[in-house]
């Protein structure tokens, strides 16, 4: 394979953005979710609908958000409502098609850990905790994930289910009374995985352009399943691309906003 | 009935040690003046309430006035990890703090069952999280009519929130509009609220019709402080300061730098320093 145009991060973040269509209606998470779902927007989904937990529904921001909140969501979104309508009506009311989550900690199942690394009373890392994830876990119609692969991200067992994808595996959110599909998607940096129909444990069934089986197992903790079939990633199209680098360096540019040494250092999220 | 008063007054009057407060804002009006106010004042043995508790309930902890934090998101938005809370709660410093931890939808849910006057919220949440382990407020309850099985929280009633908001008019009623947040919730839960805006009009006349209002005599005291939420942002006045969210993430890495930056910045600093600091950040 000759030397790519495209990082693992940006291809990661282009394969994320094909999963959405017009018709969806996503619940967006900050960083690495937040970055495709705009793509998408600006690409092949146009009509998606965006909602960031701060109660913004139908935004479309010209510059990637620093957090859920900023004004820019606020000012391109067709309303804007109450963070208790936001969970009440929209998530807990089943209005949202995709739950679109990043991850600290993640297992074979789906399952997430973002509060604590260690014990959770004595906790060696205290995280910020899981936000509006738990729920967006369990009311969303289906559960997108994207996260860059590593071994200390991607482990054989979380320390701390803050959100719950298909726990043990096979039915067990059905045994929990849980209606919603879970996690139906994994998108990271080197390859495309979906849960096994049975099992659930989440299979590699697409190696981005130059991975190799290898890189995908040294960069995670569990033994790693790939499906039968395993296809290659299309790489990211010119639009693609594009789309994303511009819209990288407008949110880069507008985030310079003051003459702060640390500004310069820009955005450490999307 | 809202009074007008000094933000000094305003939270002289309102706290006390051993308070219930929550100073609420979702990313957008975080009430930051009235909160570096308390920190002068020097409170005690707080319970802090707050969904996403940000760099001011960082400093406030670090400064050791919190005796528990109730919270469903404690980052530093955007930028990472809360460095003083982080060290409270991994090693103790500058005291132990109690933690109840829930979700967002959970602490929205609790708020709203405050202002409702409800005992407790009822939602469907927390299936199959670890939260309800650690968390014995997390329980549940079955729907006496489908039978199902939901989650209950307490509600929240704090002895006095805090908020910012974009305008007061001249009897006390007030304006918020952009992310309004849980903040309307956040006031008619509490006991006691104070308030501080941007600026003071005449009258609300003549505006849309479902602007979100508090009236006054759901407001005990407002203060005006031009800037009062920065570095947050305040819709339609100032942008949000992006850069001081990542200056915190370095000051409040090392305790002696914090206590420096605090002494400095909040300690010998005045409500009326605020405006100074949205001063290159006004919109048009």
């Amino acid at each position: 394979m000759n030397e790519q145009s495209f990082t693992p991060n940006e291809m990661m973040t282009i394969a994320a953005s094909r999963a959405l269509t017009s018709e969806d209606v996503c619940f967006v998470g900050i960083g690495a979710p937040s970055a495709a779902c705009n793509v998408a927007r600006l690409t092949h989904a146009p009509d998606i609908t965006l909602i960031y937990e701060s109660g913004t529904i139908g935004t479309a921001p010209d510059v990637l958000p620093l957090s859920i909140g900023d004004g820019e969501l606020c000012d391109t979104a067709l309303t804007t409502v109450s963070v208790p309508e936001m969970f009440r009506y929209w998530l807990q009311g089943g209005r949202i098609t995709i739950g679109f989550l990043g991850a600290a900690q993640l297992d074979k199942y789906g399952n997430i850990n973002t509060t604590v690394i260690g014990d959770y009373h004595k906790p060696k890392t205290r995280l910020p905790g899981g936000g509006g994830a738990p729920e967006i876990a369990t009311s969303s119609q289906q559960v997108y994930i994207t996260m860059a692969q590593s071994k200390r991200g991607m482990v054989e067992k979380i320390d701390f289910y803050t959100s719950f994808g298909h726990g043990d595996g096979g039915d067990h959110r059905k045994r929990l009374g849980i209606e919603t599909e879970g996690p139906t998607l994994l998108i990271t940096d080197l390859a495309i995985w979906k849960p096994d129909p049975e099992t659930k444990e989440f299979t590699v069934v697409s190696l981005h352009p130059g991975v190799t089986r290898e890189m995908v197992q040294e960069t995670c903790g569990w033994r790693v399943k790939f499906a039968e079939q395993l296809d290659e990633t299309p790489p990211p199209t010119e639009l693609e691309l594009k789309t994303l680098r511009d819209l990288k360096a407008r949110t880069d540019a507008a985030h310079k906003g003051t003459d702060s040494p640390a500004a310069k250092r820009g955005s450490k999220d999307g | 009935m809202a009074r007008f008063m000094p933000l000094d007054q305003a939270v002289r009057e309102n706290l006390r040690d051993g308070d219930v407060a929550a100073f609420e804002g979702f990313t957008h009006l975080i009430p930051t003046a009235a909160a570096h106010e308390a920190i002068r004042q020097v409170f005690r043995d707080l319970t802090l309430i707050r969904m996403t508790p940000d760099v001011v309930y960082d400093q406030m902890v670090g400064m050791g006035m919190a005796r528990k934090l109730v919270f469903s998101y404690a980052g530093n938005p955007g930028v990472g990890l809360l460095r003083r809370v982080r060290d409270a709660v991994e090693n103790g410093w500058p005291h132990v703090i109690e933690v109840e931890e829930h979700s967002h939808a959970a602490m929205a849910n609790a708020y709203e069952a405050g202002a409702a006057g409800l005992p407790c919220a009822v939602f469907r949440g927390y299936r199959g999280a670890g939260l309800p382990e650690v968390n014995p407020n997390i329980r549940n309850v079955t729907c006496p009519f489908t039978g199902e099985v939901l989650a209950a929280v307490p509600a929240v009633r704090p002895d006095v929130t805090f908020i910012h908001a974009q305008k007061a008019d001249r009897k006390g009623n007030v304006l918020i509009e952009g992310i309004i947040g849980i903040q309307k919730e956040a006031v008619l839960a509490a006991k006691r609220a104070v308030v501080t805006v941007e600026e003071v009009v005449d009258s609300f006349d003549g505006l849309h019709p479902n602007l979100c209002i508090l009236p006054h005599w759901t407001v005990t005291a407002i203060s005006v402080v031009p800037g009062g939420a920065h570095p947050s942002y305040t819709h339609g006045y100032y942008a949000r300061d992006n850069a001081s969210y990542l200056e915190w993430d370095e000051i409040a890495a090392d305790r002696d730098r914090f206590r420096t930056w605090m002494e400095e910045h909040v300690m010998k600093a005045k409500p009326e320093d605020f405006a100074g600091r949205v001063a290159k950040l006004r919109v048009a």
